[in-house]
């Protein structure tokens, strides 16, 4: 169980995997994410399922590099298996026939939007999508996202590739070309995310984004997840983790987010350390 | 005086005779026996366990101060009537295994039950001994006979009748799920428990901290019951992976709900989102589930405070305190909005965290919490309160005193003011009732749902309650659950 079937490197940082997930694979439905936990140490981590399998029992998550969790993770090959994967958790999307709708994805935040592009289309609604990396190098799943949409907008921050610009500004030139738009979906970092629902508030856009806050348990047990929507504060891994963007306190996220800031350095370094350590033994 | 229980059992010939001697000295004259333990001084930079337990002697001399009551009041006041008496009389008699195996007939987890049952509300609440002294300690008397038999590694399986190729689903690994599971194994049922977490035993793994109730003791009990062919599944969160209706049609005869009450309770209170602020819930989750004490070795974190304010009065706030003690924190107070009498915590435990030195802040109430730039807690903002009529749970109420507002200052807040039910399995099993505040209604004699086929008991159902009570609601379920199983073709 939990076995790694498949590794690809995306990008810099940026792995997919296809694990063995047989019971997952069958239920998930878009907008849906796992809890991984590598080993008896290990910290649980929450992924959304980026695309699934049910009839080979398969499921795929795409993850960033960012800390100790997710670069122990990179390292593991084809054939390891994982402690624990627990899922699908969070509700799903709610997928209807909208009519015209846009989805945007920023950075790792394309990996959690491909799905939800994929299953509005199969609602028949149009679909526009946008994606946009730091530079080209980081753009990910392209192909994917250009099969799941009737248009593909692309922009990097550096201008290597696609609009040179943020994925904001294709959406504004979008609006402003009189495109008519009935529902927006976006992921990607807490601060992209904001910009959108600012740009779409004054646009009266309904505007569906999906949060990631730091999760212990991710069934509604803890609270680690709360969020504030709206005025209420509520629990993400199960509340969520999709939420109407022009209620969201965005700000009371990031600053959440930020709250291990010291102890993930700490335990970066003491990964580091021991990485060291067990290279020179090797070399001896 | 650290050694541990292990080493004495294994290290010491009992001589029965020497022992018995204390037998022929005048009943009323032992005192009750002081469980040895660490002092507060040491225990408040470690996660050991507190109390060491009895040795063999000091359990016969404790045994011997029961004067084997006709009719024991003491068993009427065990949720599970363990036959006290008996067991008792085999632990006078040196024989530890027999007594172990004697409260196994009633309860299936002594050496938890013997740790954390409030036994002073229950058992030894009503021993005639305490009319004028002390009752006899029958919780350490209990856990004496349970760690002698795991010790020594002479745990028996019980007898398995004959498989009856009847399936049943159990939700929930805690306490209820546990003795129903074991109950219907050994009447040869095919039991599978679904747990969502990755370990097994619910709170008892989760919250219960690891100084007042060691992990390794609950895993001995998982591997009892799985040693009666029970299969655990864990990472399953039913009405996710599997909803109540998939196991029903999945080809399980019976499902028992016994997910406990894990949503926890917020005051709703500014600055509450801060960060720092978490839930009991998630503290203890971190320290103990996720093992954040033995951070960076394990790689869940959690606030290495200096100043900790826990609200509330219960277990689970005591806990929380001890807990944050023990993480490295200078000073902890335990802020309640009612007085130390009306506490619901235990009183061992009371004491045991008063002796550590924190903090009781009584007949206060925070009314904010306030925050620095960064987000993090700096304070709270609290009344105090004076007592007022009596409410509805028939203590009296506390009211804010106008004007009594002060200032404490904390850089992590813990909140334990209560959890109710989980609603992930009410709200995808349709035809389940529940109450108002979202307990699942069952029959008080059967544990039935209303629901064909389900039932439930444990905190689901009580809310919040007790250990030794979600394991009496399991074996309620258990017997009933057999009945129907056995009577259907
Ligand atoms: C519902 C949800 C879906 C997600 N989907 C994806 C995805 O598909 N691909 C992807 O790359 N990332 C995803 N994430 C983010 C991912 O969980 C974090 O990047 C990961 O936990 C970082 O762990 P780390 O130990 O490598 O980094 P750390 O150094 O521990 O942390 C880096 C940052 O990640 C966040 N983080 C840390 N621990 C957790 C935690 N337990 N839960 C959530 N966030 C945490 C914090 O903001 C932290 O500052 C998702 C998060 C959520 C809540
Ligand atoms: C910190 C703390 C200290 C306490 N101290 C004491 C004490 O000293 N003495 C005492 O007698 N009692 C104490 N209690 C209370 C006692 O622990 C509970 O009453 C008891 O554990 C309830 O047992 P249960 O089996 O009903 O539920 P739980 O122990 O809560 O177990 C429920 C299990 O079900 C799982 N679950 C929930 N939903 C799902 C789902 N959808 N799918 C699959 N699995 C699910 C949960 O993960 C959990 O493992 C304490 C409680 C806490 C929180
Ligand atoms: S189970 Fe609890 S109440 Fe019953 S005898 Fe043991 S300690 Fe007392
Ligand atoms: S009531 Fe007290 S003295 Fe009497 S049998 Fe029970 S434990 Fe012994
Ligand atoms: S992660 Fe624990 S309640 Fe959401």
């Amino acid at each position: 169980m939990n076995e790694i079937l498949r590794k690809r490197v995306l990008a810099e940082g940026v792995v997919e995997f296809d694990i063995d997930a047989p019971l997952v694979a069958r239920k998930r439905k878009a907008g849906q994410f796992i809890v991984l936990r590598i080993n008896e140490q290990g910290e649980r981590i929450p992924l959304t399922i980026a695309d699934a399998w049910p009839r080979k029992g398969i499921i795929r998550i795409v993850f960033q590099v960012v800390g100790k969790t997710t670069e122990h993770l990179a390292t593991l090959g084809e054939g390891d298996s994982l402690q624990d994967v627990v899922g699908p958790l969070g509700k799903p999307t709610h997928i209807e026939r909208f009519g015209t709708v846009v989805c945007i994805g920023g950075g790792i935040g394309i990996a959690p939007i491909y799905p939800i592009a994929k299953a509005l289309k199969g609602a028949r609604n149009g679909v526009i999508s946008i994606i946009g990396a730091r530079t080209k190098e980081l753009l990910i799943m392209e192909k994917e996202m250009a099969r799941t949409s009737h248009q593909l907008l692309i922009s990097t921050d550096d201008g290597s590739y696609g609009h040179h610009g943020f994925v904001t500004d294709v959406l504004k030139n979008l609006i402003d070309s009189g495109t008519s738009i009935d529902q927006v979906f976006a992921v990607g970092p807490v601060i992209m995310m904001k910009m959108i629902c600012k740009l779409t508030r004054t646009h009266d856009l309904p505007t569906i984004v999906s949060l990631n806050p730091i999760m212990v348990d991710a069934t509604g047990m803890c609270g680690a997840c709360r969020v504030e929507v709206g005025g209420e504060t509520k629990f993400a891994c199960v509340d969520g983790p999709e939420f109407d963007g022009h209620r969201v306190n965005f700000d009371g996220l990031i600053k959440r987010q930020r709250m291990y800031l010291d102890q993930e350095k700490v335990s970066w370094e003491a990964y580091h350390k021991g990485k060291q350590e067990e290279h020179s033994r090797l070399g001896e | 005086m650290s050694e541990s229980p292990n080493a004495i059992f294994s290290s010491l010939e009992i001589n029965v005779d020497r022992l018995m001697e204390p037998l022929k000295k005048k009943k009323e004259k032992i005192p009750r026996q002081r469980i040895p333990g660490q002092n507060p001084e040491d225990r408040i930079h470690n996660f050991n366990e507190v109390p060491y337990g009895f040795t063999p002697e000091v359990a016969i001399l404790e045994a011997t101060r029961c004067i084997m009551c006709k009719k024991p009041k003491c068993v009427d006041g065990c949720p599970v009537e363990i036959d006290i008496p008996a067991f008792i009389k085999l632990i006078q008699e040196g024989d530890f295994l027999g007594a172990a195996r004697k409260i196994k007939e009633d309860n299936a987890l002594p050496a938890i039950c013997g740790r954390v049952c409030p036994q002073e509300d229950q058992c030894e609440l009503v021993c005639v001994l305490g009319i004028k002294g002390e009752p006899v300690a029958i919780g350490a008397l209990e856990r004496f006979a349970a760690d002698y038999e795991r010790n020594t590694g002479r745990v028996e399986v019980p007898e398995i009748a004959p498989p009856t190729g009847k399936r049943v689903a159990v939700v929930g690994s805690g306490p209820a799920g546990l003795t129903v599971a074991g109950e219907l194994a050994k009447k040869g049922h095919q039991v599978t428990i679904f747990e969502a977490l990755h370990k097994t035993g619910g709170v008892l793994v989760y919250g219960i901290p690891e100084f007042r109730l060691p992990k390794s003791i609950v895993q001995a009990e998982v591997d009892y019951v799985k040693s009666m062919g029970v299969q655990i599944k864990t990472n399953a969160v039913i009405g996710k992976i599997q909803t109540v209706n998939d196991l029903l049609k999945n080809g399980y005869h019976a499902v028992f709900l016994g997910t406990g009450a894990g949503l926890p309770y917020f005051m709703n209170i500014p600055g509450e989102n801060l960060n720092g602020v978490y839930s009991a819930n998630e503290y203890l989750t971190r320290s103990n589930l996720m093992k954040a004490y033995l951070f960076p070795q394990y790689d869940t974190p959690i606030a290495r405070s200096r100043r900790v304010a826990v609200i509330g009065g219960g277990n689970v706030a005591m806990d929380s305190a001890r807990t944050a003690l023990r993480l490295g924190a200078e000073e902890v107070q335990i802020v309640y909005r009612r007085s130390r009498k009306e506490m619901p915590a235990r009183i061992e435990e009371i004491e045991r965290a008063e002796e550590e030195g924190i903090i009781f802040n009584l007949l206060t109430n925070p009314k904010r919490m306030l925050g620095n730039e960064e987000g993090w807690v700096t304070g709270m903002e609290c009344l105090k309160m004076e007592l007022g009529e009596p409410d509805s749970s028939g203590r009296r109420r506390p009211v804010p005193i106008p004007g009594s507002e002060f200032m404490m200052e904390a850089d992590t807040v813990v909140v334990a003011i209560g959890n109710g039910p989980n609603p992930l399995v009410p709200n995808t099993t349709p035809g389940l009732k529940t109450s108002k505040w979202g307990n699942i209604l069952a029959d008080q004699d059967t544990a039935r749902t209303s629901k064909r086929r389900v039932w439930a008991g444990g905190d689901i159902v009580l809310g919040a309650a007790t250990v030794i009570l979600a394991m009496g609601e399991g074996k309620k379920a258990a017997r009933s659950i057999h009945a129907y199983l056995m009577g259907k073709k």
